[in-house]
Order: C-alpha cells, then structure tokens, then sequence
C-alpha cells in the first residue's frame, strides 16, 4: 500500500489537486471550473434573450434589416425612435391597453386573494359537513337542466329556475334521509383541482353568458375569469399559511368577543402577512400575464396588453422588431421587478411550503 | 308620488331621532350578531358561489354545447342536439387528420411498439391483481391502462409509421417532452446551485427571472432570435450554410422551437423550488456520506434524491397541469403551423371556435379534458401517493 502511494505520488497529487476538493465544505478547482461554467452558461441563455430585445429596440430600422449587431456605440448608434415613436405619437392604444391590464390585474387580483383566502381560512378553522346526497342532488339538477336545455332546446334560464326550484324543494328531504357527509378537505380537493380543468374548456360557455348580459368587452367580465382562474391557487397557499397559525389566538379573540370577521382581518391576516404578499404578487403576476381568457372576452375596449402585443404581427410591413422590442419591455417591465421581490419569497421556503403538503 | 316618499321619509327620520344614537348602535350590533352568527356560509359562499357560476356550471354546458350543433342567430344563439356527431367527426370523420393525424398501415415498428406497449400494460394489471388487489384500484388502472395503450397505438399509427400526428399527439409530445427536458435541467441546475458557489444568490435571481415574463413576449423574443437572417445566430446559420433555414418551416424543428420557449421559461419554476428543497436537505447526512467515501452520484441517489423526491413529484404534477393548457407560445412562434405541427389541442379549440363551429370547439375542449384529468390523476395517484409517500 504504502509503496504503491510512494511510487504514485507525482501523478496522483496533481489528480488530487485537480479532482478532490481541499475540504468538505469546497469543491474542487476542476468541479468548480465545471460548475461555474454550466452556471455562467446558462445565465447567458437566460438573459441574451432579454439583452436582444434591449438592444432591438435601441436599433433604426436600417440596423435590423442589415444583419445583427450586437453591441450599442460599437456595432451601431442607438436610437430612441422607436420609444419616441411609441410615447409620443402612437401612444393612445398602448396606454389604453396598459391600464386597462392595470385595472384589470389590480382588481381581480385583490378579488381573488380576498374571496381566496376567507375561503381557506374558513376551511382550516370551520368544520363544514355538506351532505353528499345534497351535493348529488344539486349536480344532478344541474346536468338534467343541460340535458333539458341541449336536448329539447328549452330556454335556459327558464330551465335554470325550475332546477334550482326542484333542488330546494328536494334538498332536505334527500338531506333527512341520507347521512353521509363530507369534510373539509374534501372541499378544499375540489377548490384547488379546478385548476386541473383548461380554461378553453369553461371559457366558451362564460362568454356565451356574459354575452348574454352584454358585458362582453367590458373589464368587469375579464375581472370575473381571472379571478375563478387563479382562485385555486390562493386557496391551495393560503390555506397552508393559515394552518401554521394557532387556532389558540382565534379562540382567546372570541372568548373576548371579537366577531369571526374581526378575528380574521385584525389577528389572522397581519400574522400571515408574508405568505399573503407572496400568494397576491403571484397571482398578479399571472393575472398580468393572461393571454387566453383576454382573448375570448375583449375585442376593443377592454383589450389587455398581452392581446395588443400578439396583434401587432398582423401589420402590412411584416413584424417591425424595433416597436415590438419597445412593447414588450414596456410589458415585461412590471413582472420582472415584482419577480425580483417574489424571488424572495420563495427562497424563504414560504412557497416551497405549500408544494411540499 | 314624491311628495309622499317625501313625507314617509320625514316621518321615520322623525321616528328614529329621539332614541339618539342608542338605536343606530343597536342595528348595527344586530347586523354584527347576524353577520356573526352567518359567518360559516359567508366566508365559504363567495368562493363556491363563484366556482359553481364560472367554473362548474360552464363545465357542464360546455357538455351540451359539445354534443350540439350550435348556429348563430341575431343575438343569440340556436342549439341542436346531434348526439355524438361532433366527437365522431373528431374520431373517424373529417377532423380526423386534425385530431389525431393521418393513418395508413401500420409499419413493423409500430406493430411491436404497440404490442410493447400492451404486453407491459397486461403485466402491469396483473401484477396489481395478484399483489393488492381493490376494485377501484384495478378500475383506476384500466382506466390508466386503456389510455395509455390508446396513446401508443396512436403514435404507432402515426409517428413510428412516418405519418404526422394531430393535436392529440402534438399537446402529449409537448407535455411529454417538454416536462422531461424542464425537470432534468431545473434538477440539474438546481443541484448545481446547490454547491458551494459564491454568487448564489446572483444566479438565483437571475434564473427565476424567465417565468414571470408574459409568455407573447417570450414568444416574439424567440422568433426574433431565431430569425436566421436578422437574428443575432445569423453568422453561424450563414456559416453552416443554412442561411435559408426557417425554424418555424419544417415540423419538428417547430415543435422543438416552441419546446425551447417553453422550456426558458417554466425551468425557472422547477429550478427555484427544487433548490429550496435542496437547501432543506440536512447537511449531516450528505457530509457523513461523503465522510464514508460515498462517490458525488451515491449520495445525490441515496441521500439527496429521496428528500426531495415527493417535492419533485408534486412541482411536476403542477408543470404537467400547466402544460396541457400551453396556447400562447404555439399561438405566437408559429401560429400552430406549419399546417398543423405546432398545434396544441387548446389552439385547435381556439381555432374552431374563431371558425364559428363552436359544437367542435366545446368537443375538442372536453377531449383535452377528458386526457388532461387521466393523465394527472393517474400521475398523482401512482408516483405522488404511491411511491413517494410511504404511509
């Protein structure tokens, strides 16, 4: 053994430099060369494409069709006429369709997480015990009135009274008689699994609807489906931050007399503070960027700027790369700075919570 | 008339003055012991009510509408009951090449890929029934069985035959292939991150920036960069002498095209929660590996691996979820082309309703559902509960 290592040393002692780390806690220089250039590479992939469109929107449209290049001053003079031309004479639409996503995200965001998290706060502290013969006899009144309505085309919202009259008629009867009942989690499983179901899916009917209440085109409409769309999520996180809760503070707050409602919003939200911040940016988040729904359920007025973006391809001249650059910055500005501030969140587990259960 | 609402106005402020403030104090304590005393079904109400009118009811008449013939009229709309007449038409009819491609015969590889498949499926069933066998159980399996013997042979009538796939086969391609390539390189680079590495903090931010960009954006950045004679890889394109080239020309470099967009954009999400759960895996056990010799690989799959195994498994149910539903890249880089290589069953949907057909639109709707609940039911009970959570 020994002469062996003896004999080896010259060799083995440059492999090990090379190949075996100092200590546990370093790596060595050759996986650490390996690391740091997988990492750097793929940080180039992440922001180049960001780079591109920085830089594409600094170009004349000369700079574009000539070939690329890649560096402002260098390769090419940067220009501000396509910001100028998007901020000073083309201004209207983008604005319009700016605060509509404005208006649009801010208010269903806030409508979500406030419906989203009384629900998951009610789940972790209220036993419910709906009836499942109940919940059958509802489900079956309603796919009856679509068999009614689809089969022998009978108005739906005459079908639609008569199955809700039936339903409440029969509920307590079928209520006495069947005792089987479910639980809370049960609710909470069929919340949260409505995100399984694709939008495309739900999306047609819900614009049959709010054509039928002529709210098509309007924000109100887009509010409504954003915020069912991400609801899901702000039950499923939510509720996992109100169970980390005690439920000793709710008790002492009503054995003082606080309402449930006090209880909630002046002991239980301020203590989940950071899980709601983190829940609301991400549904923000993806509110600002919904594309399908949007689609479907705006056509002028109420156009988001997800919408505006993918119809600017249909221009005579082909796509015009430096404006498109512009818009989608002007886009992706807002995200990338309340990613910034959800990294954080998520790096301190508190989403990671919520993955795990 | 409003001399009247007038004076019955006048007459109760009349009535409630004398008792002062004491009255007003007492309505609102009895709206505050009402509301109390309601609070159980009005803190769930909001949420179920909102769920049953956007999301359940829709659900079902989107059943209808998939079942009917749907013509417009003036304002509003005339519904025909035609029976199965729009999924036949998607199955067998004229939608077939569209929904799940064009059939010949089948080659000798698709033969043996199907009866793989089916042998394995068999085994697979019968192992179940032998070993623990409950009846829901096994009709959970069938049902998981059935659809994936239905998938194999699509693709052996399709893919491994040399014809091309519907939007069936194109949205499973992207989950399939798009999921896979997300979780080896999230898990890869979460793991890198894992190091010991200065700047982590630098690369963390900088990798989770992608999934929060509005996916049109990402959709119009990667059809720039690809561009191959305005792009900035356009001096290589030239250089390879494929100046020409058009990514979204040909169809599988479009459906790797949009997989790459996809992918810049959902690793993020993989990566960052990944490597929270790295971050939790407790140091003890891992530098006592490393102190008994154990090699970099022994520890990842001994130690590391089975820690954040059930966090994986549920970071990828959520991706596959999301993946199902994927339209706006396709919609946006290709524009479902060419001809229909890139189109997602979403899209195709889309693409029937914007045609008018809205009977087709609400059937491949309901045909994406029907997959999407298969799959991720079968996902979460076999890998998430089964084999990741031992009870």
């Amino acid at each position: 053994m020994i002469t062996q290592n003896i004999r080896m040393s010259p060799r083995r002692s440059l492999l090990r430099r090379w190949f075996e780390p100092k200590s546990i806690k370093k790596m060595a220089p050759a996986t650490a060369v390996i690391v740091y250039g997988l990492l750097i590479l793929w940080a180039v992939f992440v922001l180049f494409p960001l780079y591109w469109l920085l830089i594409t929107s600094f170009k004349l449209p000369a700079d574009v069709n000539a070939g690329p290049v890649y560096l402002p001053w260098i390769d090419f003079t940067p220009s501000l006429h396509a910001w100028r031309e998007l901020f000073v004479f083309d201004y209207e639409d983008t604005l319009r369709a700016y605060i509509n996503s404005i208006i649009i995200a801010l208010l269903a965001t806030v409508l979500c997480v406030t419906i989203g998290s009384m629900a998951a706060y009610a789940l972790g502290r209220i036993q419910y015990k709906p009836k499942f013969a109940t919940i059958v006899l509802f489900v079956l009144c309603l796919v009856a009135m679509a068999v009614v309505v689809g089969r022998w085309g009978v108005d739906w919202r005459l079908s639609l009274a008569v199955a809700l009259a039936v339903f409440f008629v029969l509920a307590r009867a079928v209520g006495r008689h069947f005792k089987a009942t479910l639980g809370n989690g049960d609710i909470l499983f069929w919340m949260i699994s409505q995100r399984i179901l694709p939008p495309i899916v739900a999306v047609i009917p819900i614009y049959m609807m709010f054509q039928s209440v002529r709210l098509l085109d309007t924000h109100i409409a887009q509010i409504l489906a954003y915020a069912v769309v991400n609801l899901p999520i702000v039950v499923w996180l939510m509720h996992d931050f109100f169970v980390t809760i005690p439920t000793d503070l709710d008790e002492s707050a009503q054995l003082d007399g606080a309402t449930r409602f006090t209880t909630f919003v002046e002991i239980i939200l301020p203590l989940a503070k950071p899980g709601l911040a983190a829940t609301t940016l991400l549904v923000l988040i993806l509110c600002w960027n919904e594309y399908l729904l949007s689609l479907f359920l705006s056509t002028s007025n109420a156009q988001t700027m997800p919408i505006l973006v993918a119809a600017m391809n249909a221009g005579e001249r082909g796509i015009l790369w430096w404006s498109m650059a512009v818009v989608i910055i002007v886009m992706i500005f807002p995200v990338v700075l309340m990613a910034l501030v959800l990294q954080r969140f998520i790096s301190r587990g508190i989403l990671l919570g919520a993955v795990k259960g | 008339m409003t001399s009247g609402t007038g004076a019955t106005t006048t007459s109760r402020l009349g009535r409630v003055a004398p008792a002062g403030p004491n009255a007003s104090v007492t309505t609102r304590a009895r709206l505050n012991e009402w509301l109390d005393r309601q609070s159980r079904q009005l803190f769930i109400a909001p949420a179920v009510i909102i769920i049953l009118i956007f999301s359940v009811f829709p659900t079902i008449a989107s059943l209808v509408l998939a079942f009917s013939n749907i013509r417009l009229r003036a304002g509003s709309y005339q519904v025909q009951f035609v029976g199965l007449r729009n999924f036949r038409k998607q199955f067998f009819g004229t939608e077939q090449f569209h929904f799940l491609g064009t059939f010949t015969s089948i080659s000798l590889l698709g033969w043996i890929v199907t009866i793989a498949s089916a042998a394995s499926l068999i085994w697979w069933l019968y192992r179940y029934a032998k070993r623990d066998f409950t009846i829901l159980g096994f009709i959970g399996r069938l049902i998981t069985a059935s659809m994936g013997f239905g998938l194999a042979l699509l693709f052996s009538a399709t893919l491994f035959s040399g014809n091309p796939f519907g939007t069936l086969g194109v949205t499973i391609f992207y989950v399939i292939v798009g999921c896979t390539i997300q979780f080896l390189i999230g898990l890869g680079l979460a793991v890198l991150c894992a190091q010991p590495i200065k700047g982590r903090t630098f690369f963390r931010v900088v990798f989770f920036i992608p999934l929060m960009i509005t996916p049109i954006g990402i959709g119009y950045s990667f059809r720039m960069l690809a561009d191959t004679t305005k792009g900035p890889f356009s001096p290589i394109w030239q250089w390879i002498g494929l100046g020409d080239f058009g990514w979204a020309n040909h169809a599988w470099t479009a459906r790797l095209f949009i997989v790459i967009g996809d992918s810049w954009q959902w690793i993020p999400f993989i990566f960052v929660i990944l490597l929270a759960a790295l971050e939790n895996v407790s140091r003890d056990q891992v530098e006592a590996g490393q102190v008994d010799g154990a090699s970099g690989w022994q520890v990842f799959k001994e130690i590391t691996w089975p820690q954040i195994a059930p966090v994986a498994a549920t970071v990828m149910l959520i991706r596959i979820i999301e993946a199902f539903k994927l339209v706006d890249l396709p919609n946006i880089m290709t524009s479902g082309g060419p001809g229909i290589a890139t189109e997602s069953m979403t899209l195709h949907s889309f693409f029937a309703w914007r045609a008018l057909n809205l009977g087709d639109s609400a059937a491949i709707a309901y045909l994406l559902l029907f997959v999407t609940v298969v799959l991720c039911v079968s996902f979460f009970n076999l890998l998430v509960l089964k084999r990741l959570r031992p009870a």
